[in-house]
């Protein structure tokens, strides 16, 4: 399961003067099990607040994070994060990394090397089982990284920007593995993004928040029929959609 | 692979070449132009010393003590410095508590310590330590600390997210691996301080052995050759200690830290 309820989260940082900053403001929405979820918006408007919040990494000022229908109050084996930053620990090769969760749960070494095995051979990754990720390139590095969320089996994976630091190519290589993923380990699947075609790509619905303070803007449900094609006709025409939304409605006033 | 295996090789007979001129030149300007032991030993005399301090002199013994004292120092500096570095990187109150003390007393020179050490310890080895020790804990407090301080936070978060949420286990199994080059940079520098210490350590008879101890004992008797012996002796523990660590350091942290920032 992983059935995610946010209901009316607030989030405001204390400026250095007294006022407040209100990061977040007034935030509901679900997710369904087994969903792939995309929140979209522009630099600063609190998408990666919204997800540490989700991953317990930081306390909401209000409202409630409610996963399975328990309250998210710190970090939680059931949610998986998967960093913007290479997040990797260099003192530790892939297998280990991929590991590092089981050997905190006291699991056993044969038993956790073939765990990790496995979800190493999910990313397609297997022949780099004993390298260090100094060796690896940034997109591996981010596969290792889903390899090793996944590795607790997760029921909710959150997704910071991961392919933002890549270029193109292979940023489209990983979204069509990450699906492929989804695919055959059903995790629901919460993934930040500021690129639209990153978004219609990926998600069963496109979460977008407008900036300053962030605000849902709109839910958008994306139709199309996967596998999709990027060059074709209607992914194109959804592109223009959401594109037109977030020009006419949900940007800076 | 073999280039470079060729280059370091090139480098390697440069040193070499550098050291052996240095030789010369030694044995040249004292056996033609100071002609005078007493003032520049000679190699040659320096070798003669040698050989004769092997046959008949304290050499092992005087290792033996030095090697001991500087043990009692490093080992303390190890204890008290790491735990001391890791409490301060890892707790902000008590690193705000702890560390104007310990700017305060870090600027004392170790040698100021040497009247306290005799009183305190006597003339055992333990206040040869001691000074020692003074020498070598702050290089590695203070590299403990910055280390801890430069954990990245994503690593912090990413444990945390992974199940390591006890403060315990996040020092045990991230911070403390991430801030390990930087700790054992600390112990490095603090090794080489330690070291330098040994021979003033050494100077106020805590001891009839010691390889400081005999330094100053054969000035004392104009034995300027052995004098030399022993200062070289000095220069090769503390070169070795150095290439230990450098090697040691190359071998578990080189494959991790190749293309960071160090």
């Amino acid at each position: 399961m992983g059935n995610l309820e946010i209901r009316d989260l607030n989030q405001s940082f204390t400026r250095d003067d007294g006022t407040q900053l209100v990061v977040l403001d007034h935030l509901n929405f679900d997710v369904r099990d087994k969903e792939f979820v995309c929140i979209l918006g522009s630099s600063g408007c609190g998408k990666t607040t919204l997800l540490r919040l989700i991953a317990g990494l930081d306390e909401a000022r209000a409202g409630s994070i409610i996963l399975d229908g328990e309250e998210i109050r710190g970090p939680n084996p059931k949610v998986g994060f998967v960093f913007q930053e290479y997040s990797l620990f260099p003192w530790r090769n892939v297998i280990d990394n991929i590991a590092f969760g089981l050997e905190m749960k006291g699991i056993t070494k044969e038993e956790r090397y073939r765990s990790a095995e496995h979800y190493l051979g999910l990313v397609n990754l297997s022949q780099f089982k004993t390298s260090y990720p100094s060796e690896l390139s940034g997109g591996m590095r981010q596969r290792i990284a889903v390899a090793r969320a996944l590795a607790l089996e997760p029921v909710l994976l959150l997704m910071d920007e991961p392919f933002g630091a890549l270029d193109a190519q292979t940023r489209n290589m990983l979204q069509k593995e990450l699906l492929d993923i989804w695919d055959k380990t059903k995790k629901t699947i919460i993934f930040i993004t500021h690129s639209v075609d990153e978004a219609v790509f990926l998600a069963d619905r496109i979460i977008v928040l407008t900036p300053r303070p962030g605000r849902i803007c709109q839910i958008f449900p994306v139709e199309l029929k996967r596998p999709r094609d990027r060059t074709s006709v209607e992914f194109a025409q959804v592109r223009r959609e959401v594109l037109d939304l977030i020009g006419q409605h949900c940007s800076i006033q | 692979m073999s280039t470079q295996i060729m280059k370091d090789g090139k480098n390697w007979w440069l040193g070499a070449l550098a050291i052996i001129l240095a030789l010369i030149i030694w044995q040249i300007i004292a056996a033609y132009i100071i002609r005078y032991p007493f003032i520049l030993p000679a190699p040659t005399d320096v070798a003669a010393a040698f050989v004769t301090l092997v046959q008949h002199g304290t050499l092992w013994l005087d290792l033996q003590a030095s090697l001991v004292h500087f043990a009692i120092g490093l080992v303390l500096a190890l204890i008290i410095g790491i735990p001391l570095g890791i409490a301060m990187g890892w707790n902000r109150r008590f690193d705000a508590f702890i560390d104007p003390l310990i700017e305060l007393l870090r600027p004392i020179p170790p040698l100021a310590w040497i009247p306290f050490a005799i009183i305190w310890f006597g003339l055992t080895a333990w206040s040869a330590g001691f000074v020692i020790f003074i020498g070598a804990v702050f290089p590695i407090v203070i590299n403990t600390y910055s280390g801890f301080r430069g954990v990245p936070r994503v690593f912090v978060e990413a444990g945390k997210m992974l199940g390591c949420i006890r403060s315990r286990d996040l020092i045990r199994y991230i911070a403390f691996p991430a801030a390990l080059p930087s700790v054992a940079t600390g112990i490095r520098i603090g090794t080489g301080i330690g070291w330098m210490c040994l021979v003033a350590a050494e100077l106020f008879g805590v001891s009839n052995y010691g390889v400081g101890q005999k330094l100053w004992w054969y000035y004392n008797i104009h034995q300027m050759d052995s004098v030399v012996v022993y200062m070289i002796i000095l220069g090769l523990l503390g070169l070795s200690f150095d290439m230990i660590f450098r090697y040691y350091i190359d071998k578990h942290f080189l494959k991790w830290r190749t293309g960071e920032v160090a």
